[in-house]
């Protein structure tokens, strides 16, 4: 057994819990999780069935954990875990899975299908088995601060754009501001237009915020190749600067797995609860809404829809919220098959958009999504992830399709009056 | 042997074997299962209504949206031949009269001419699912030799109690002697094979609730 090999199954025993043994004991292979997985669904092929992917870790789990197991490896019934096997899984486990959820939230046993997924990730990185595309965006985060080389400057420079088309400062560590508002790299190179929306919706709010310069990378690639060590440094970034500024809440991007990273994963990491509040964007923006601080003229007349998120809905909790504010701002939106908690993923989350091998079966599962528009036929989608809408884009044009995608954020910035009334801007002592 | 002595030795010896390696087999794999343990969530938690552990047991007996259309064999199936396994092995009166001998716990039975029919409504639904699990590709992929070993232990009971109540095949006294040596071997490999989940999936339920409800995600 390889050295790289022993660490990665010592790493599967230690992630192994009682839910992952209680889980294994309750599968009775119906095989009902394939049928929630795109992945299956759009190309009929049962190797994709969520519950497969995690064969390694299950014989670990028996050899390990259980009675029976161990006496069947004693006598030599039972196969070990392979080097070559992991690396036949890692398709199985990166390329084909966006850690979603689906399966999780239709097993009728009740097996939280996508968790095992994400700790068997930590032994597939121990072991070596990661997609060098993941590796890649992790290293360039721990190393450079964003996984797409983004630095610093790059981000006031934007900075300085937005202050300029928008004649709205934008704070940069301003201590004691009640939001530290995060980025994501694909936002700071793609799609400036979120800056500028956050600056005016803020601006509108009469809320102090700021950005920080030691931390404005939100996502976090360590999750995503399951390298719980790693994922602590970049999450570490992001406590220690909101620490220092002494916010009170730090604002998650539109980005589905850099919420799940810093809101659910980040205290877990760190080892201690957090002395700040986490919300998403969508979050932020939903009570802005009910607190009558989102004050919008005009509506959108073309038909828009909303693709969730799966880590805001389904794995995030917040829903209704980028309902309520499309409706806002929206005259004719209407909703896919399946949307919201069940909505279907753009094929691209949990690090699987990294991947280069996995591009042909990342759009073959788009066929998905392409059903669930065909289904509504919108002028335009919504949403609220950037790596989403990369996604997206990607498999509309690579489908020809004709619909262009936009950031939810942006949709309701454009709808703020510029001469908005503005309340106090500055911070509290400032 | 013969069929008296059979009978006998299944009633009282085997009976008592089996039912001793079903309480020590079953507490044994719920400790080696729940001693492993978690870890505390440190997240901050975000309440909604509806979305507990308890929420989620009860609710995964419901198919979720969409997922009867995908897949009816499995839920139909699934239902009829579980809802029909606890009207005869709980509703059949020589059984009942069984359990208070043992631990004086009593409930009235149902007509036997209805347990019957429940009978040969489980077994033709355990049939088609088996033909389900053939005939699928997902089912026949994952399907291992545990999968068509506990449909055997599951569906002879069945087959021999109906059988000796019909009086079919063989004198009943052999009959019966078979059924209670099959339901023996069922009560044996239930806490070590898949047929187990009628204890688990109580906690992996709550658990899948129980992470769900931190986030306020009703599931």
């Amino acid at each position: 057994m390889s050295a790289t090999l022993e660490k990665g199954i010592r790493v599967l025993k230690e992630v192994i819990d009682a839910p992952i043994a209680s889980y294994f004991n309750s599968c009775v292979h119906c095989g009902l999780c394939a049928e929630a997985c795109l992945f299956y669904t759009e190309t009929g092929d049962p190797k994709y069935t969520p519950i497969h992917k995690l064969e390694p870790l299950r014989r670990v789990y028996e050899q390990e954990y259980t009675l029976l197991g161990r006496l069947k490896k004693m006598v030599g019934l039972s196969k070990a875990v392979t080097d070559g096997e992991l690396d036949q899984w890692q398709e199985l486990v990166y390329n084909s899975c966006t850690l979603c959820g689906r399966c999780s939230a239709v097993c009728p046993v009740g097996n939280d299908i996508v968790y095992m997924v994400r700790k068997f990730r930590e032994g597939m990185s121990a072991s070596g088995h990661a997609p060098e595309g993941i590796k890649g965006a992790v290293n360039r985060t721990v190393t450079v601060g964003s996984p797409m080389n983004v630095k610093l400057p790059a981000v006031q420079a934007q900075m300085k754009h937005v202050e300029e088309d928008y004649g709205i400062p934008i704070p940069l560590d301003a201590e004691g501001a009640e939001y530290m508002v995060m980025l994501s790299s694909m936002e700071i190179m793609n799609f400036p237009e979120y800056l500028g929306a956050v600056a005016k919706i803020m601006h509108q709010a009469g809320k102090t915020w700021t950005l920080c310069s030691t931390a404005f990378e939100a996502t976090n690639a360590g999750i995503q190749i399951g390298n719980s060590d790693l994922a602590k440094v970049i999450v570490s970034r992001i406590v220690e600067g909101a620490e220092k500024l002494k916010v009170k809440t730090v604002i998650s991007p539109e980005c589905g797995h850099a919420y799940t990273a810093l809101r659910w994963e980040g205290a877990n990491l760190i080892g201690r609860p957090f002395t700040f509040e986490v919300k998403h964007i969508i979050e932020v923006l939903g009570e802005f809404q009910e607190q009558g601080l989102l004050k919008t003229e005009g509506f959108e007349t073309d038909k828009l829809t909303f693709h969730d998120p799966c880590q805001l809905a389904r794995r995030g909790g917040v829903i209704k919220q980028q309902r309520n504010l499309m409706n806002q701002v929206a005259k004719n939106f209407v909703e896919m098959p399946d949307a919201g908690y069940m909505n279907w993923c753009c094929g691209g989350g949990g690090g699987a958009s990294a991947i280069e091998e996995g591009e042909e079966l990342r759009l073959e599962a788009f066929k998905k999504k392409r059903a669930q528009l065909d289904a509504v036929k919108p002028d335009r989608l919504v949403t609220a992830c950037a790596n989403c809408r990369i996604v997206l884009e990607e498999g509309l044009e690579h489908y020809q399709m004709d619909i262009p995608v936009m950031g939810l954020t942006e949709l309701i910035a454009e709808h703020i009056p510029e001469s908005a009334p503005q309340a106090a801007a500055k911070p509290e002592g400032a | 042997m013969n069929e008296l002595q059979f009978l006998t030795w299944v009633r009282g010896p085997g009976l008592d074997i089996a039912v001793g390696i079903f309480l020590l087999g079953v507490l044994w794999r719920l400790f080696e299962i729940y001693s492993l343990g978690r870890k505390k969530d440190l997240s901050a938690p975000r309440h909604a209504s509806g979305a507990s552990g308890v929420h989620t047991v009860f609710r995964r007996s419901l198919p979720p949206p969409g997922m009867l259309k995908r897949s009816p064999v499995s839920y139909i199936g699934g239902y009829i031949f579980h809802i029909g396994l606890a009207i005869v092995v709980f509703g059949f009166a020589p059984h009942i009269l069984l359990v208070t001998n043992l631990t004086g716990l009593s409930w009235p039975g149902l007509p036997s001419q209805f347990v019957d029919l429940a009978a040969v409504v489980t077994m033709a639904a355990m049939v088609v699912v088996l033909v389900d699990r053939i005939n699928k590709p997902v089912k026949r992929f994952l399907s291992t030799f545990e999968d068509w070993f506990t449909w055997t232990v599951t569906f002879l009971p069945v087959l021999t109690g109906w059988m000796a109540v019909q009086h079919l095949l063989l004198p009943y006294t052999t009959m019966l002697a078979l059924h209670i040596l099959s339901v023996e071997l069922l009560l044996v490999v239930l806490p070590f094979t898949k047929l187990f989940h009628a204890f688990t999936l109580f906690g992996s339920r709550w658990y899948n609730g129980r992470v769900n409800g931190h986030k306020g995600v009703p599931v």
